[in-house]
Formats: C-alpha cells, sequence, structure tokens
C-alpha cells in the first residue's frame, strides 16, 4: 500500500510490438492517425457533438449565404419580443425556462426552452445567436493565426539565418502583448466593426506560439534526407515548404490550432464580459453572462445556458485536440489489453 | 554566459521599444481623448480642454508623441524615471506602485497552490496511468480549461460565499453531507493509493470512517462558528506531518530523518505558549515571519543533531514539517481571532466577503483583524484561479513525467534495485521538474498582465483595474505604464526561463555563437 506502488505490468515488448506492426502494417501515415483518432473516445465523443452542436444551432435562427437564405426552425427571433410567460413560472419570476428533458407530459423544448429576459426576449434565440458568434470567431481566429503561424513559422525555419532571426524577435514580441490587452483596445475602438473585425484582429495577435513550433518543426525537417531528394530531384523552394515539409508537420499544427481555437472562445467571452468585445445590439455568450450575471440568484437560468453553451464548445475543442495529439504522436500506442495479448500469443504459437 | 546575457538583453530593449510603440500608436489614433470634453457645455470646459492638451501634448501626433513618452521612460538611466501622467494629472507611476503590491497578493498565493496541487496531482496521474484516477484527472484538466473564470466566479460566490455564511449561522452540518463528503474522500484515497482490490476496500472505508468522524466530531462542538486548534490538535497534526513528509520524502525507513521531524514537532509543542505569547504581544508581519524563520532554524539545528551522515535528506524533511508546522502557528491565532472578529459591526456573522478586496469598515490598527480580512477577501479570486491555472499543470506535470519514466535511466535505477520511491522521486521527479521550473516562471510574470478578469469579477484594484480604467477612459499614458511593466516583465521572465534551464539541466549549453 503504497503512493509510488504500481501495478506490476506484465509487459511483453514482442508479442505488444507484433500486435502493433500487424495493426498497422500496410497502412499510411495517414491511415493510422485516423484509427489512432477514431480509437480515442472522448475525441470522437467530443467531435459528434461538436458537430450536432454546430448544425443545430446555426439551423436555429437561420442565415444567409450569396442571397441563399434559410429562415430557421426557431419561431422567435432575437429582435421579437413575446409577452413575459406566467403560467407554470412562480408569480415573482415570470419567463421561466420550459426545457424539459424528464419524459412526460412536458418533455421537450416548449415555449420558451431557456426562458426568457427581462424584456421578454426569448432567450433561447438569444442563446443561439450568441453560440453562433462563438464559433464563428473560433474558426475565424484558429484560420487567420493557423495561417498566419504556419507562413512566418516556415519561412524563419526553412530560410534560417538573418531572416529567422528578424521573424523570431517579431514573434517574440507578439509574445509579449497579452492578447486581453491589445484585444481589448481594438474591441473597444472599433467593436462597432462587427465580431469578424475583431475575430480577425484577434487572429492576428494569436500566432505567437504556433509559428514557434512550426519554425521548431521545420528546423529539424528540413535536415532530413526527403528534402535533400527534393532538392536533388530540381525542386524549388516554395515546392519543398508545401508540398515536402508542410505535410509531415501537420500534426504540431492541427494540435496547436485546436488549442489556439478553444482559447479564442474563452478569450472572445472574456472581452465581451468586460465590454471590449461584441458589443449590444449584437450578442455574444461572453456578452450575456455579464448582462445576466447580476441576475444569477432571481433567474439563475439567463446565467446558466450561455455558460454551459461556451463551457461545452471549449471543452469539446479541447477533446478533438487531444485526440489529436495522440494520434498524431508516433511514439503512443494504444493500450493494448491483456486479451488482445493472448491473442497474439496464440498466433504466434500456431505459425 | 555575460555575453550571452548581454545580448539578450540588447534584445529585449528592442522587442520592447517595438511592442510600446505599436501599442502607442494604435491607442492614439484609436480614438480622441479629447471628445468628451468638446461636446462639454460646461463653461470651463474651453480651459480644461486646454489644460488637458499641454499635459498630455495632445497637439503633437501620436508617433512623435510617442517618443516625448520613450524620453521619460529613457531616464531610468539618468535617474529621472517618467511615466508620465494620467488623465486627472496624477503621475501613473503613483497608480502603477500602488496596483502591483495588490495584484502580487492576489496572484501570489493562488500560484503557489496551483503549482503544488497540480504537480501532485499530475504525478499521481501519472504514475496510475490509464486507471480511473488518471482518467478523472484528465476530464477534470480539460474541464478547467473549458471554464471561463467569470462564470465561476459568480458560481463560487454563491455557493461559496453566501452559502457558507448562511451555514455559519448556526455550523451544524447535515448527515446527508457528512455522509457525501465521507464517500468522496474515501473514493479520492482509494483511487490515490490504490492496490489489490482488498487494500482499495480499506482505504475506502478507513478514509470515509475517518472523514465522517471528524466533521461529525466537528459539527457537533459547534466547531465551525467557535474554531480554534488548541495545543494538542496541533501536536496530533504536527505528528501528522512529520509522518508524511518523511514517507514521501525519504522513506520511513530513514530513522535520523524521521526522529528530526518528529523532534522539531515536540520542540514546537513546547513553544505553543511562548510563540502565543508573541502573537500577542507584538502583532505585526514581522513576528510572523521572525516565527517561521526560527522554526526552519531550529528545524536545520535538529537535523544536524540527529544525522551524522547523508544529512541532506534529513534537513529537507524537517525544514518541510517545520515550515508546515510552522503556519499551524498562524492558523491557529487566525482561528483564535475569528470569533471577536465575525462580531464586529463591520462583519456581523458574514466572514467571507464577495467582492473587495479589504474590509473598510473595520477597526484599524488590529493587525490580526487586518491579517484575518485579507486572508477572507483572498479565498474566493485564489479558489478561481487556482481552479483555472492548475489543470495546465496537471496536464503538463504527467505528461513530462511520463516521459521521464520511459527512459532508460529509470530503467537502470530500477535494475539496480532502488525503491519505487527514490525512482519515482530522485530519479524521475527531479527531471520532471527541469521543464517545469522554466513554465512556472513564465507564467507568474504573465499572471501579473493577465489577472484582469479576476479583479475586474472580485473588484479588486490591481494592475488589472488600471489597465480597464485606462481602456475605458482614452488613458493613454496609463495604458502604457501597464503596458510597460507587464511586457518587461514577461521578457524578463522568459530571460530568466532559459538561464534556469540551462542550469538545471547540463545538455543545454546558452552561449551559443561566439
Amino acid at each position: 500500500m503504497s503512493i509510488f506502488s504500481r501495478k506490476v505490468k506484465t509487459i511483453d515488448n514482442q508479442v505488444d510490438t507484433d500486435i502493433f506492426n500487424k495493426e498497422t502494417e500496410g497502412l499510411s501515415q495517414g491511415q493510422i492517425v485516423r484509427r489512432r483518432f477514431v480509437r480515442h473516445r472522448g475525441a470522437m465523443i467530443s467531435l459528434v457533438v461538436l458537430f450536432s452542436l454546430i448544425t443545430f444551432v446555426f439551423s436555429t435562427l437561420g442565415f444567409k449565404i450569396f442571397g441563399i437564405g434559410y429562415g430557421g426552425w426557431w419561431k422567435y427571433k432575437i429582435t421579437d419580443l413575446p409577452s413575459l410567460r406566467t403560467s407554470g413560472c412562480s408569480v415573482a419570476l415570470p419567463g421561466c425556462p420550459t426545457l424539459d428533458l424528464l419524459p412526460g407530459k412536458n418533455f421537450g423544448l416548449g415555449d420558451h426552452p431557456f426562458g426568457q429576459d427581462d424584456l421578454g426576449r426569448d432567450y433561447f434565440a438569444l442563446a443561439m445567436r450568441g453560440a453562433e458568434r462563438s464559433i464563428e470567431v473560433m474558426v475565424v481566429i484558429g484560420l487567420v493565426a493557423g495561417a498566419v503561424g504556419i507562413i512566418i513559422g516556415s519561412i524563419a525555419g526553412f530560410y534560417r539565418g538573418w531572416i529567422d532571426a528578424i521573424l523570431m524577435r517579431f514573434n517574440d514580441f507578439v509574445i509579449t502583448i497579452p492578447a486581453i490587452v491589445l484585444g481589448s483596445v481594438i474591441g473597444f475602438h472599433f467593436g462597432n466593426k462587427g465580431v469578424l473585425f475583431l475575430a480577425l484582429f484577434l487572429g492576428l495577435i494569436s500566432w505567437g506560439g504556433l509559428s514557434r513550433l512550426v519554425r521548431g518543426e521545420f528546423l529539424s525537417l528540413r535536415e532530413r534526407e526527403f528534402v535533400d531528394a527534393a532538392r536533388v530531384a530540381g525542386a524549388r523552394n516554395r515546392r519543398i515548404i508545401f508540398k515536402h515539409i508542410l505535410p509531415n508537420a501537420i500534426g504540431v499544427i492541427v494540435v496547436n490550432v485546436t488549442l489556439v481555437m478553444s482559447g479564442a472562445i474563452l478569450l472572445e467571452a472574456a472581452l465581451s464580459y468586460l465590454g471590449f468585445g461584441v458589443v449590444a445590439p449584437d450578442v455574444s455568450l461572453g456578452l450575456l453572462i455579464s448582462q445576466y450575471q447580476d441576475s444569477f440568484t432571481t433567474r439563475p437560468w439567463l446565467f446558466w445556458y450561455p455558460g454551459l453553451l461556451i463551457i461545452i464548445i471549449a471543452l469539446c475543442v479541447n477533446f478533438i485536440g487531444d485526440g489529436l495529439r495522440d494520434a498524431f504522436d508516433p511514439r503512443q500506442r494504444r493500450r493494448i489489453s491483456r486479451k488482445d495479448r493472448a491473442a497474439e500469443r496464440v498466433a504466434l504459437v500456431k505459425h | 554566459m555575460l555575453a550571452y546575457i548581454g545580448r539578450r538583453l540588447a534584445a529585449l530593449l528592442v522587442i520592447l521599444f517595438g511592442s510600446t510603440f505599436l501599442v502607442y500608436v494604435a491607442e492614439g489614433y484609436s480614438g480622441d481623448p479629447t471628445e468628451g470634453l468638446r461636446g462639454s457645455t460646461d463653461p470651463h470646459a474651453r480651459a480644461q480642454l486646454a489644460a488637458l492638451i499641454r499635459n498630455l501634448n495632445l497637439n503633437v501626433p501620436p508617433p512623435a508623441r510617442y517618443f516625448i513618452w520613450l524620453k521619460g521612460i529613457l531616464g531610468v538611466f539618468t535617474g529621472h524615471f517618467d511615466l508620465g501622467k494620467s488623465r486627472d494629472g496624477n503621475q501613473v507611476s503613483t497608480y502603477i506602485l500602488q496596483a502591483i503590491p495588490v495584484t502580487i497578493r492576489l496572484i501570489l498565493l493562488s500560484t503557489v497552490l496551483a503549482i503544488l496541487l497540480g504537480i501532485g496531482f499530475g504525478i499521481v496521474s501519472a504514475l496510475r496511468q490509464y486507471s480511473r484516477f488518471d482518467y478523472a484527472m484528465t476530464f477534470f484538466a480539460f474541464l478547467m480549461y473549458s471554464l471561463p473564470i467569470f462564470w465561476v466566479a459568480v458560481l463560487l460566490k454563491e455557493y461559496l460565499a453566501i452559502s457558507f455564511n448562511n451555514f455559519l449561522a448556526n455550523g451544524t452540518i447535515a448527515p446527508a453531507w457528512i455522509l457525501a463528503a465521507s464517500v468522496v474522500s474515501g473514493v479520492f484515497w482509494a483511487a490515490v493509493i490504490s492496490g489489490t482490490r482488498q487494500k482499495v476496500f480499506t482505504i475506502f472505508a478507513i478514509a470515509g470512517a475517518a472523514t465522517a468522524t471528524i466533521l461529525t466530531l466537528l459539527s457537533v462542538t459547534k466547531w465551525f462558528t467557535h474554531p480554534g486548534l488548541g495545543p494538542i490538535i496541533m501536536l496530533l497534526l504536527g505528528l501528522g506531518f512529520a509522518f508524511g513528509i518523511t514517507y514521501i520524502s525519504t522513506g520511513l525507513g530513514n530513522k535520523a530523518a524521521l526522529r528530526s521531524s518528529l523532534a522539531v514537532v515536540f520542540v514546537g509543542f513546547v513553544f505553543y505558549f511562548p510563540v502565543e505569547y508573541l502573537f500577542k504581544r507584538f502583532p505585526s508581519f514581522l513576528t510572523v515571519v521572525l516565527m517561521l524563520a526560527v522554526t526552519i532554524a531550529i528545524a536545520i539545528a535538529t537535523a544536524y543533531i540527529f544525522a551524522k551522515i547523508d544529512r541532506r535528506p534529513v534537513i529537507r524533511t524537517s525544514v518541510l514539517t517545520s515550515f508546515l508546522f510552522g503556519f499551524l502557528f498562524i492558523i491557529d491565532k487566525l482561528m483564535k481571532t475569528w470569533v471577536p472578529y465575525i462580531n464586529t459591526d463591520a462583519i456581523h456573522l458574514r466572514p467571507v466577503p464577495t467582492i473587495g478586496q479589504a474590509n473598510d469598515l473595520l477597526p484599524s490598527g488590529n493587525f490580526w483583524f487586518t491579517f484575518l480580512d485579507t486572508v477572507l477577501h483572498l479565498v474566493l479570486p485564489t479558489i478561481a484561479l487556482i481552479l483555472i491555472t492548475m489543470a495546465g499543470y496537471i496536464r503538463y506535470s504527467r505528461g513530462t513525467l511520463l516521459e521521464v519514466l520511459n527512459q532508460d535511466y529509470i530503467r537502470t535505477a530500477r535494475a539496480k534495485g532502488l525503491s519505487e520511491r527514490t525512482v519515482v522521486m530522485r530519479h524521475a521527479f527531479r527531471n520532471t521538474m527541469i521543464p517545469i521550473t522554466t513554465i512556472v516562471v513564465v507564467d507568474f510574470a504573465a499572471i501579473v498582465g493577465g489577472a484582469v478578469i479576476t479583479e475586474h469579477v472580485f473588484a479588486w484594484r490591481g494592475m488589472g483595474t488600471v489597465f480597464y480604467t485606462a481602456v475605458n477612459n482614452f488613458d493613454l499614458n496609463l495604458l502604457m505604464g501597464f503596458a510597460v511593466v507587464t511586457s518587461t516583465l514577461v521578457i524578463l521572465a522568459n530571460l530568466v526561463a532559459d538561464l534556469l534551464y540551462s542550469a538545471l539541466d547540463p545538455r543545454i549549453r546558452v552561449v551559443g555563437k561566439k
């Protein structure tokens, strides 16, 4: 009985390696990664949850892209002002939520699943619009930060020398300014330009960590034989960077971009909470929390739902990132169960 | 080495120049600080406007104005350091100097606790890789990663502060809660210690029963409304510390370490009443620090007496024990202050505050009141910050330890027949600490500027508030004061981290190019 004691593992390297080799035999790197990812239970659940959530959120209020519009299936818009629902609520608290997940007479969304705010606006519609904003911000920041980070990191790592020195000092300087500081300054003065402008800008300042990692990968990959081979075959620098080295660095990039994205959701929420992000009449989850945090004791639903949405989205993205990291990690091997080992031993004896 | 530091410092200045220039110009062009006054109908508005323009050199365009500001900053080399004036005409440096201690008070405790807890959980998680405990910790860490701190803060205010204050009205715990707490504690310890099935159940039963007994005793004796430790409980806790720390640091087999730390506890116990008198007679921070220093000195002396050879582990164990035991004295004193404290008019039986950094209505001049007040105001923000920052340390220390445990030298250590404790604590843990140390340094610097939201939610007047006010009021110089301090800290911390890394890890050399 000890904190330090570890279960004595029956490690049978021969058998484990055999199982591992058999599983990966004849598969490309991409297939191996995909298989490992699919086996990561948390990541797969998160992926399903996140995609269902995104579909649900974006179909609720409808959207319009290039003139093709879809009205949305929800009966209220965020500007609608239905009267406060009183039946079924206590007298002091009109507008209580109707969402009921227990089987029974009231099962389902009901009239106002997340309740109504003090004006009577449907809180479900507001929360869905907020979630839309959060997801948009997350994707834009991820794309912008990813693109800038990859370009700067790969140029610095590939060309080295003075280009590297300059770009990395620039990188240091971007890391030095806390994102929340520059984000607040921009958000406060240009908040009226819309959420996508803010997201674009936040993307432009959150690539610091990514570009360092990409540079590190490039520094080690550019010395490998396949790069020499490509060069001997007459490939130009641009081709080597994009066709030969970048695909090999994709693991690091994908994992880091998911981290940036989950951070982005929280950053946007924090900025909006401080009043430096999305501003009314637009809606965001952080803004909803900051608007209704004082009503926590009286009408807690106004506080719970936006927070839970933020947590679900960020949690899913984090788990997907974890699954991707495990999948791309060449040293990572699945935990091999005793049953698999027994089967493999039987197979070995038969041969 | 010196050349390397010199080169890095030069680069630091260049980076600082660039980042401050960017923030200055961005903020300078983004709005007009005179806007409010221009539209004003106040007869004095014209004069105020002129004064503002003169004070802040607003007739100079931002890129050029930056150099006026820079001249004040460069005064640091000539002894005339000047961060400029804020909009209300006061020196920016006064605001900054007031804010920094507040922020440090806010983040110091939480950072230290988050690091200790995070590394502890991470290590247990790594040692029990793929166990239920490990999965639970992973999930917990990701959940913490995904929490918006301002959201957690509201929950903490409601469920911790307000509910706890309500609970203090009678101070008894309902049996259902005692049962729930016992089950949780049983499950936790069974998962941490683990072993064969029979052992797991035994541990579960012991931990659960212990928790239930303690909680029932505390509830029955109304301990929560009249808390205190007293010499006997302190002695028992001290003995627990002595055994626990010896067990983790050297193993109970090291008799010298065990005897030395037990002796430290007994010496401390003998001094219970003198220390109490000292605290009463000379209530000041200095007394507390001196008390801790003397305790540690006693511990070192005891270690020298008990250990003739191989003194270092004995000293380490005794010092850790004495440090924890010394803290018990402070806690005991704070608990004795509790009853008069909550009965003051300012507190009125609701001791856990939801916002603020100090209660201004407290009778001033009572050191222990102020101390307890500060501690209580720290409770909520500290818990919130720990929850948010601990996740990173859990994940990081787990990952690093797992990597280290797969190294060949660990296999060698095991093959030599070393005990698992020695392998884990001496060979694996120390190497795990190398990257973690460097992360801690950088994190600590970053959090000085990064606790903006925490300060805002809990209404603390630290660096975050300086920043918030500056942005809201178009106060360019104030904003720059904040930016200079935080970015300098971050850059310096990065430098320190690199140097530490090379000092701790002999494989890393910083000297670089000739």
